[in-house]
């Protein structure tokens, strides 16, 4: 007799899960150029949809004076290739109506009597109303409305006026971020697309990490041998921390050298939450791969993860402004919390005590997803 | 326990899907160190059984015991000393024939893993073709290798099911010595098959049909159980006489030999009858004989459709 008797959990078998996942991985070349293209492609993506001044965003103008200025103004819009003027309304309401609607990304409104105030040297406001729940866009758009003001003015007050040229400008532009109060802004979105990147990736590869082998048959064999759920899950997940590794660094060094996004908090508390969040997601494809009876619904089950994922977690929409019941279903993603610590130690100079409390909760999420794993998978074949 | 003579013991072994009973009640007790060939038609419960007997399944009702171990409760235990060839390949189609054994012999934990997946290697003639991927094997080195695979850990107790299907028949006999063999250094071996030539080299046979056990006897006894009746009938032209017996009454069975002819069937007086009825046949000879085996595996055979439904 040379078999040994089978015990709990043995690392051998483990690694021999591991060794044939590593070995299945190269392979499969196709699906391993994705994970490795996917993350350069999306950053370079949005990258570039962040780096390129936006242009001709759909703007409504809402003059509810006619004067010289005001005209003079629109005049100016009318110039810029960073404006489209879609609509120009004299009417109070109508050009809110339209930003509600979404016709228009941006407003921008002359008051009543700004020419009057002007001249008075009581500096009228202009207001500038952004949907800023495309906040690349919003970004760019109060740069681009100063230079237009300041030239439409220019021109007309000259001679008497000419005093009114000086410094701070006779009229205040005053912003005013719709839909998005809390004014995410491009630095933000590069580390949030890590998070987006690994959610996407390490779910799906670990979705069909079960149901390839049910689908294959070959599943018949694997738990024919004294192998168990724990080692196999273990030697199926792991691998793929390899590869969220490798993204890692791609879209960390992008965000580096690419976007010059300033790195100031602690790598440490971000390392460790990179850590903790990708095996979150491994051990959540898991699951679903011990839900799902075939490939196909694996993949459906994971875009059904995916959506919430990307419209709950704070990285489309900001997620003090969601209902509450949004937020609780928000709150058990670990995007949620791998954004607030991402977020924290990238651009807010966070360290361990600020990230200790989404760390710990994405371990809580970490566990439990393991242990619903654990418990639904299924050692016989009926 | 009686572990040391019955290397499977189980009784009353039933499985259920969906309302459908596919195994109903089903005793099996097959002795250490033997061949123990499963027959019946498609369908009939025999991969559900072995599936039972090696802890894949949860059976209904039913208990008993593999190499001694509760098969409900000590399947791990089993899987341990168990080699189970899957009906279907099983093995990974993207993983090359030694990273698939090598990958088995990990899982079994199996000191000197190397010399072993060599040694599997070479025993059966797959060494040139280690680094190939299996999935470009053909069907019967594909079978070569799923056989290698669950002999690696060196178990005890063998269970093949169909391991033979789709193979040409040279492979067969190999893959046929090579079982004999090991049932000499003592391994017990349930193996389900469809071929009669093959059900012919077992040393006791259960016969199965919709998830019942219809016969299990030692081989040369089942005739005898079975109780077909048989005529060798000669004539000069075998094709004619063929033609003159096929679908008379009582003739459940004609299966030539050389120069001669046996009709079987089951119902004595009507098969003497059928073959009285073609006496005027130039160089009639008839004789009433002993059945034999392939006979009744091909009666049991046809006697009984596919069980899927
Ligand atoms: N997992 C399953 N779910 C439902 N029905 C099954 C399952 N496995 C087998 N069956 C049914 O049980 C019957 C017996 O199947 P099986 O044991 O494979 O027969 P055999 O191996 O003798 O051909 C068949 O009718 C088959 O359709
Ligand atoms: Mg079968």
């Amino acid at each position: 007799m040379t078999a040994r008797a089978p015990s709990r959990f043995a690392l051998a078998r483990v690694a021999a899960v591991f060794l044939k996942e590593l070995i299945q991985m190269r392979r499969d070349r196709f699906t391993f150029a994705i994970m490795i293209a996917m993350p350069v492609m999306q950053v370079l993506l949005f990258g570039f949809a962040i780096n390129n001044d936006p242009r001709h965003l759909a703007t409504a103008v809402e003059l509810r004076e006619d004067s010289p200025l005001s005209r003079s103004f629109l005049a100016a819009m009318k110039q810029s290739s960073f404006f489209d003027i879609v609509a120009v309304t004299h009417q109070a309401g109508e050009g809110d109506a339209m930003l509600q609607s979404g016709d228009a990304t941006f407003l921008v409104v002359i008051p009543e009597g700004f020419e009057h105030r002007l001249v008075r040297g009581e500096r009228p406001e202009i207001l500038l109303a952004a949907d800023a729940s495309d906040p690349i866009a919003a970004g760019g758009a109060l740069g681009a409305l100063e230079p237009i003001a300041a030239a439409a003015f220019e021109a007309d007050l000259d001679g008497a006026l000419s005093n009114l040229n000086a410094t701070p400008a006779p009229y205040q532009i005053v912003t005013q971020r719709r839909f998005n109060p809390e004014g995410e802004t491009s630095f933000n979105i590069v580390p949030a697309l890590l998070g987006v990147i690994l959610t996407m990736t390490m779910v799906m590869v670990t979705s069909i990490a079960l149901t390839r082998e049910l689908e294959r048959g070959t599943m018949e064999t694997l738990l024919a041998t004294p192998v168990q759920p724990a080692e196999i899950m273990l030697g199926k997940t792991l691998p793929y921390i390899f590869v969220g590794g490798v993204q890692t660094v791609l879209v960390l060094l992008a965000a580096f050298t690419l976007f010059h996004i300033p790195f100031t908090g602690s790598l440490l508390a971000l390392l460790a939450g990179v850590t903790v969040f990708t095996f979150a997601n491994l051990m959540l494809g898991y699951l679903i791969s011990t839900v799902a009876k075939t490939q196909m619904q694996a993949m459906q089950l994971t875009f059904f993860v995916f959506l919430p994922s990307i419209l709950l977690s704070g990285f489309m929409f900001p997620f003090r402004a969601m209902p509450n019941w949004a937020q609780w279903i928000g709150e058990a993603l670990p995007l949620t919390h791998f954004l607030r610590l991402v977020r924290e130690t990238i651009l807010k100079e966070g360290g361990f005590p600020a990230t200790s409390g989404d760390l710990l909760r994405l371990t809580i999420i970490l566990v439990v997803l393991t242990g619903l794993a654990l418990a639904r998978f299924r050692k016989t074949l009926d | 326990m009686t572990s040391e003579e019955a290397v499977i013991d189980v009784r009353n072994l039933t499985k259920r899907f969906g309302g459908k009973t596919v195994v109903d009640h089903l005793a099996l007790k097959v002795p250490k160190g033997s061949i123990y060939g499963f027959l019946g038609p498609n369908g009939s419960g025999k991969t559900t059984t072995i599936r039972l007997v090696c802890g894949l399944l949860r059976p209904d009702e039913g208990e008993g015991t593999a190499l001694g171990y509760d098969v409900v409760r000590d399947s791990a235990h089993i899987k341990a000393r168990t080699g189970y060839m899957t009906q279907k390949f099983s093995l990974y189609e993207d993983l090359s024939i030694r990273e698939n054994l090598d990958f088995v012999a990990r899982l079994y934990a199996m000191d000197n893993r190397k010399q072993r997946v060599d040694d599997a290697l070479a025993d059966l003639g797959l060494k040139e073709r280690a680094s190939q991927l299996a999935g470009t094997l053909s069907g019967g080195w594909k079978q070569r290798l799923a056989l290698a695979a669950c002999m690696i850990h060196e178990p005890d107790l063998l269970l093949l099911d169909e391991p033979t299907a789709g193979v040409d028949p040279k492979a067969r006999r190999d893959f046929w010595d090579q079982i004999r063999r090991y049932a000499r250094a003592g391994v017990t071996t349930l193996v389900s098959t469809h071929y009669m030539d093959e059900a012919v080299q077992c040393d006791r046979i259960a016969y199965i049909a919709y998830g019942k056990k219809l016969i299990d006897a030692p081989t040369k006894d089942i005739p005898a159980q079975v109780g077909l009746k048989a005529w060798r009938v000669e004539a000069d032209d075998l094709t004619r006489l063929h033609d003159r017996l096929n679908g008379q009454p009582g003739v459940e069975l004609i299966a030539r030999f050389g120069t001669e002819l046996h009709v079987c069937g089951m119902d004595d007086a009507l098969l003497a009858a059928a073959v009285k009825s073609v006496a005027d046949e130039p160089g009639y000879q008839a004789e009433h004989i002993e059945a034999g085996l392939e006979e009744v595996f091909i009666h049991l055979m046809a006697q009984s459709a596919d069980n899927m439904k």
